[in-house]
């Protein structure tokens, strides 16, 4: 019973909305590269380099903001590397995918040893503090669980709405949908599906990288190795479970920050402190090969996902 | 600009691109050891003389490349058939589980039998480990290539779980650590007095038939064709699915190879940093290999050798060790647009 | 028609070489305004080749474009658009799972303005598909609409940028004869209110029927031109084939017993085209059986039957008198079942295999390519060899990935796969499309060779030419459903597209204009 009293307080949902926010971020930026045609495996690496590049960026004595921006423009550094290689030159996404994580996740260790050489345990900086909206803050369970998070959170939010609007009420949105349906119906109208793809990946990595920086900046206020563990992967999943939608997403991952922070409850409890904490631990991987199971059938995959557009082939 | 496929490309258009490729690696390797205050020449010296520079040095290198040949030859299979099994360090461990639980005594038979059934085993484990994530594909259409990364977090903590419970071993001085496997159990050295197992010949040999396989069987033939053209595979009357859970257990079972090696060959016991993400590296391993079965030898070589030679130098010359990966990294983006730029060329339009 | 001087768009001397071959030698012509030019020539001819030079999608060795008297930049593929050109190609680009006006809005506002203005573009579209008698619903998904319609969102699409001057690619090739005159009304709708109209088409009754000058392309060359009125289709076939390419001589050949029966077969629907509903067929010996109909319409479930890939959901097949419970693409081929798909960069060959392992893909696992499980590369390299030989295969040799061959050399190589066990049953899936005039008559050749030793063809084809030439009897599907039987020249094309349309046993009688 004291299970279904944990899903009715505020400072549980405040937790998964916590959670959820990094994933918001990444899960957006693979969105956007998976609607133009780009599967981007270099999702995990692009969030390790953020996560440090944002932190670093404050530590070395920037605002807060200006870090979260560094990040964003290390992550579409990785960006425009994955998609030159993706995109113009069509090679394989998962081979490059995984190239850029491997490259942005060693670079990112390499610059941490270069940068901090003697430290045995990494320094904290002063991490974004939640924010509490006037009124909005003062309703009942909501205002506790969406209303008191810190300002990175709120743009997470707001980035889903800007997101979806353009997505479906731009032009540029459009282009961008169709270049991940048909390239050859985009380059009929000539528009530059070379151009758009490439944008939509830097654009993507950027917020991937910012979802990196959200765990060292205002989930926890320090950097440490395997910190992304994996949450990329999870993002990929969250992409797919959200049938490549932004709002459909977000629910996804608060959905899955909602199990994540009821498990990390349940292992303080008493029933919890008898199974391994491991189990807990795997919780939401398994959760997200589930999710994939059950979506799969009616999966509407962007029909041109992964294939690679050459102008002009014979 | 526009890619136009070269029928008969020339030797200089086969060599010159990758050629470039590994060069431009060094280039940046060296620039990045410059940053951090090295001198990049004595970087690379260091790196090659750590690598390859005294017998040591090569035992420890072909020691390395062992388990890197396995995984790189399961990559390799699967990414043959276009199956995209990146859960090489879960099959590893899988393997490496079955050896300690197998090997520490409680198989009744002769000790002859043990090695071989320790390997057979293995091989299983890894296949059905495999087979989840390629039954979730042909059966409900998920990717494959989210569910084998998230098994490798999921069988992590499972090993995790087992060292810290069952598996613990008693004397372990509460270090999360497996009991020690028998002396029956364990790979006899190649040569005596030579720090090197017969998990390498084994390696190598696993190599030689899987290349026997790709190029002379009807299995390696259906494999390439389904991992081409799926489409024109199953017209021709090839069972895709099939095709595709048989790739699946051959290339998890090579790379539990990998874990039964290391296990039986080096280590001893199971630990949960019995791999250095030899799993991943092997994705490298076989990229740079082109696929190749016989050429995922040299690539394994040449990794282990970057990854040995880069723990040396780090040693005496204060570059983080992480250079190696970069220059991993790095080698496989650009020899993946190499080898596109031999059989391609870029034409301004 | 009303005649007008202005001059409106003007090739000059455009030649274009891919490598050896020249796709387009020094080709000029000229278009007026309020005229339509028909662009004839043969596949191969260099038509295709010309329109993407036009469009900016390749760039012109020599020569150039003018558009309102305006040289357009080489390689844009804006500037045609923009200088008001629009057009519709023969491969539809529309992206099935968005809406008609998506596809239709597409690229036409900036991309950085800050909105679509959807309520203005709906409005827009539906007034432009009323003037034009272009019936399209705008928020219908494209992946549902019907071929016909698709085509009228392509011509929305050019409509609703104002072009000036409108390209159609082979229009006519999906439709059905009353589409096709559909089709016309709405050109001829479109010259009214000021439009020019180049009609690229290889189909001479068309041509005489809808242009007002013609001017004819061969092996890349301009071979003629002429107005409408001044010439016939005779001299106009002279043009467009010369005195080289001879069709084959095709004698009528007495029907044998049945070799293959489709019994009330019925198939699930593959994804918006319809399966096969209640289909009996019988495939019989010494007979090409003609299969028309429009793209969609069920012919892929009945050729996936015929060859294996299916099992009736309802209905039996039989082979011979043996009712089959086993039919995969094996049984097929080892039953004598030779399969040309209707695709064959896509299902027939696989790009990156060699031409010998391309040879083998439906015999490797058996006797002489393979024993045990292991090839024999010796027997296969002998196989592939032969039928290069035999069929005429152009490539520098076996080793060579097929990916480098032409379509007609590719389609060869299937022949001769599909064809050297002499087999009692074939299926040709659209065995010409894209293929050039000498690739054709190859191919038809080849199958009324076929027929002529006994076996049974099954010709699939959307070309109802093709269809009433060489077919000893003929079928048309519509939605799935099967029409009866009619001999070679008991139907004009007119009476074959009500069937077409689905309207075949509606008793109303409709007279058609042809």
């Amino acid at each position: 019973m004291e299970i279904i009293d944990i899903l009715f307080t505020a400072s549980f949902w405040a937790a998964a909305i916590r959670i959820a926010s990094p994933l918001i971020f990444a899960t957006l930026g693979e969105l956007i590269c998976e609607r133009a045609g780009v599967l981007n495996l270099g999702i995990e690496g692009i969030m390790v380099a953020g996560a440090f590049a944002g932190w670093m960026a404050v530590y070395s004595g920037t605002d807060l903001w200006t870090g979260v921006a560094i990040a964003m423009f290390v992550g579409m550094a990785f960006g425009l590397l994955h998609s030159l290689l993706t995109v113009p030159f069509g090679l394989s996404q998962h081979v490059v995918g995984l190239g850029v994580t491997l490259l942005a996740t060693s670079s990112t260790y390499y610059a941490y040893r270069l940068a901090l050489p003697e430290v045995t345990s990494p320094p904290k900086i002063d991490a974004f503090q939640p924010l509490e909206i006037p009124l909005l803050s003062e309703i009942p369970l909501l205002g506790g669980a969406l209303f008191s998070q810190t300002p990175f959170t709120y743009l997470a939010f707001i980035l889903v709405l800007v997101v979806s609007v353009v997505l479906y009420r731009t032009p540029l949105g459009l282009a961008l949908r169709a270049a991940g349906e048909n390239p050859a119906a985009v380059a009929a109208q000539g528009l530059p599906v070379t151009g758009l793809r490439m944008g939509a990946v830097i654009m993507g990595s950027g917020l991937m990288a910012m979802g990196g920086a959200f765990l060292t900046m205002s989930a926890f206020d320090s950097f440490f190795f395997e910190m992304v563990n994996g949450r990329g992967w999870i993002c990929i999943a969250l992409v797919v479970f959200g049938a490549w939608r932004p709002g459909k997403a977000l629910m996804g991952a608060v959905l899955f920050a909602a199990f994540d922070a009821l498990q990390i409850r349940v292992q303080q409890t008493s029933f919890g402190a008898e199974i391994p904490y491991q189990i807990f631990l795997m919780m939401p991987y398994i959760l997200s090969i589930l999710a994939l199971v059950m979506v799969s059938r009616r999966a509407e995959v962007p029909a041109a996902l992964m294939v690679p557009f050459n102008k002009g082939e014979r | 600009m526009r890619l136009e496929a070269i029928t008969q490309p020339s030797l200089l258009r086969k060599m010159v691109p990758p050629i470039l490729a590994l060069i431009t690696t060094v280039i940046f390797a060296s620039f990045l050891a410059m940053i951090a205050g090295a001198n990049p020449l004595s970087v690379l010296g260091l790196i090659l003389k750590g690598a390859f520079g005294s017998q040591f040095a090569i035992l420890e290198t072909l020691n390395r490349a062992t388990p890197l040949i396995f995984t790189g030859l399961a990559a390799a299979v699967a990414f043959r058939a276009k199956f995209w099994n990146i859960g090489a360090e879960a099959q590893l461990y899988a393997g490496a589980l079955i050896t300690v639980v197998l090997g520490t005594g409680v198989l009744p038979w002769p000790s002859f039998t043990i090695l071989p059934t320790l390997a057979l085993v293995s091989i299983l484990a890894g296949a059905v480990l495999l087979l989840a994530p390629a039954l979730l594909k042909t059966r409900f259409g998920v990717d494959e290539v989210v569910t084998t990364l998230l098994f490798n977090f999921i069988f992590l903590l499972f090993i995790s779980m087992l060292l810290e419970g069952p598996l613990k071993d008693p004397m372990g001085m509460g270090w999360p650590k497996s009991a020690r496997l028998i002396a029956e159990a364990r790979l006899p050295r190649l040569v005596d007095g030579l720090r090197l197992h017969w998990g390498f010949a084994l390696a190598v040999l696993s190599a030689i038939g899987i290349w026997v396989i790709q190029t002379r069987s009807t299995l390696g033939y259906e494999m390439r064709a389904v991992g081409l053209n799926k489409e024109a595979a199953a017209f021709a009357g090839i069972s895709v699915n099939t095709v595709l859970v048989k790739t699946a257990l051959l290339s998890g079972g090579l790379a539990a190879l990998a874990g039964f090696s290391e296990v039986a060959g080096l280590k001893g016991s199971l630990t949960l940093d019995l791999s250095p993400g030899f799993g991943y590296t092997g994705i490298i391993v076989a990229m740079l290999a082109l696929l190749n079965p016989l050429g995922v030898i040299i690539a394994a070589l040449f990794v282990a050798g970057i990854f040995v030679g880069a723990d040396s130098m780090s040693r005496a010359a204060d570059v983080p060790t992480y250079l190696a990966d970069i220059m991993l990294a790095t080698a496989l983006l650009l020899m993946v647009l190499a080898i596109m730029l031999t059989r391609f060329r870029v034409v301004r339009d | 028609m009303t005649k007008d001087a202005t001059e409106v768009l003007r090739l000059n001397r455009i030649t274009k070489r891919f490598g050896k071959l020249t796709a387009n030698d020094a080709v000029s012509f000229s278009l007026n305004q309020g005229e339509v030019v028909a662009l004839l020539g043969e596949n191969g001819a260099g038509k295709t080749t010309l329109m993407n030079i036009l469009f900016g999608q390749y760039t012109a060795d020599d020569g150039t474009v003018e558009v309102f008297g305006e040289t357009l930049p080489a390689g844009n593929s804006r500037a045609a658009l923009d200088a008001g050109v629009g057009m519709v190609h023969q491969h539809f680009t529309l992206a099935d799972n968005m809406t008609v006006q998506e596809n239709i809005t597409l690229g036409v506002r900036s991309l950085f303005s800050a909105s679509l203005d959807r309520g203005a573009a709906r409005a827009r579209i539906v007034e432009l598909s009323e003037t034009f008698q272009l019936a399209v619903s705008p928020e219908a998904r494209v992946g549902n609409l019907t071929v016909g319609e698709r085509q009228r969102v392509e011509i929305l699409k050019a409509l609703y940028r104002d072009v000036r001057i409108l390209i159609l690619d082979e229009p006519t090739a999906v439709l059905t004869p009353q589409e096709v005159d559909d089709l016309f009304v709405t050109l001829k709708q479109a010259v009214a209110n000021g439009l020019s109209i180049i009609f690229i088409s290889h189909k001479l009754h068309e041509v005489m029927a809808i242009a007002d000058r013609v001017v004819v392309l061969r092996h890349g060359k301009l071979s003629g031109s002429a107005r409408v009125q001044d010439t016939d289709t005779t001299s106009l076939a002279a043009m467009m084939m010369g005195t080289d390419a001879v069709p084959p001589v095709i004698a009528t050949s007495a029907a044998g017993e049945a070799l293959f029966e489709l019994k009330e077969v019925s198939t699930p629907n593959i994804g918006t085209a319809p399966g096969l509903k209640s289909v009996s067929l019988a495939l019989r010996a010494n007979q090409i059986i003609g299969l028309a109909g429009v793209s969609g319409n069920g012919q892929a479930a009945l050729a996936d039957v015929v060859g294996g890939l299916r099992m009736p959901a309802q209905g039996h097949v039989l082979l011979g008198s043996e009712v089959l419970e086993k039919w995969t693409p094996r049984v097929a081929v080892q039953n004598g079942v030779a399969r040309i798909p209707e695709d064959r960069h896509k299902t027939g060959t696989i790009a990156d295999f060699d031409l010998t392992e391309n040879a083998i893909l439906e015999q490797y696992s058996t006797a002489p390519f393979s024993k045990k499980g292991w090839l024999n590369w010796r027997k296969a390299r002998a196989f592939a060899d032969g039928i290069i030989e035999k069929y005429d295969v152009r490539c520098p040799g076996a080793g060579t990935r097929i990916r480098l061959l032409s379509g007609g050399n590719m389609q060869k190589l299937i022949l001769g796969r599909v064809l050297e066990a002499e087999p009692q049953i074939v299926l040709a899936n659209q065995p010409v499309r894209g293929l050039d005039i000498g690739a054709v008559n190859y191919v038809h050749s080849q199958l009324l060779e076929a027929r002529d030793r006994g076996a049974s063809v099954l010709l699939i084809s959307e070309d109802l030419d093709e269809i009433m030439t060489l077919s000893d009897v003929i079928y048309v599907i519509a939605d799935g459903r099967l029409s009866p039987a009619f001999t070679r020249g008991e139907m004009t094309p007119a009476e074959l597209g009500i069937w077409m349309a689905g309207q075949g046993d509606s008793p109303k009688e409709v007279s058609y204009a042809s």
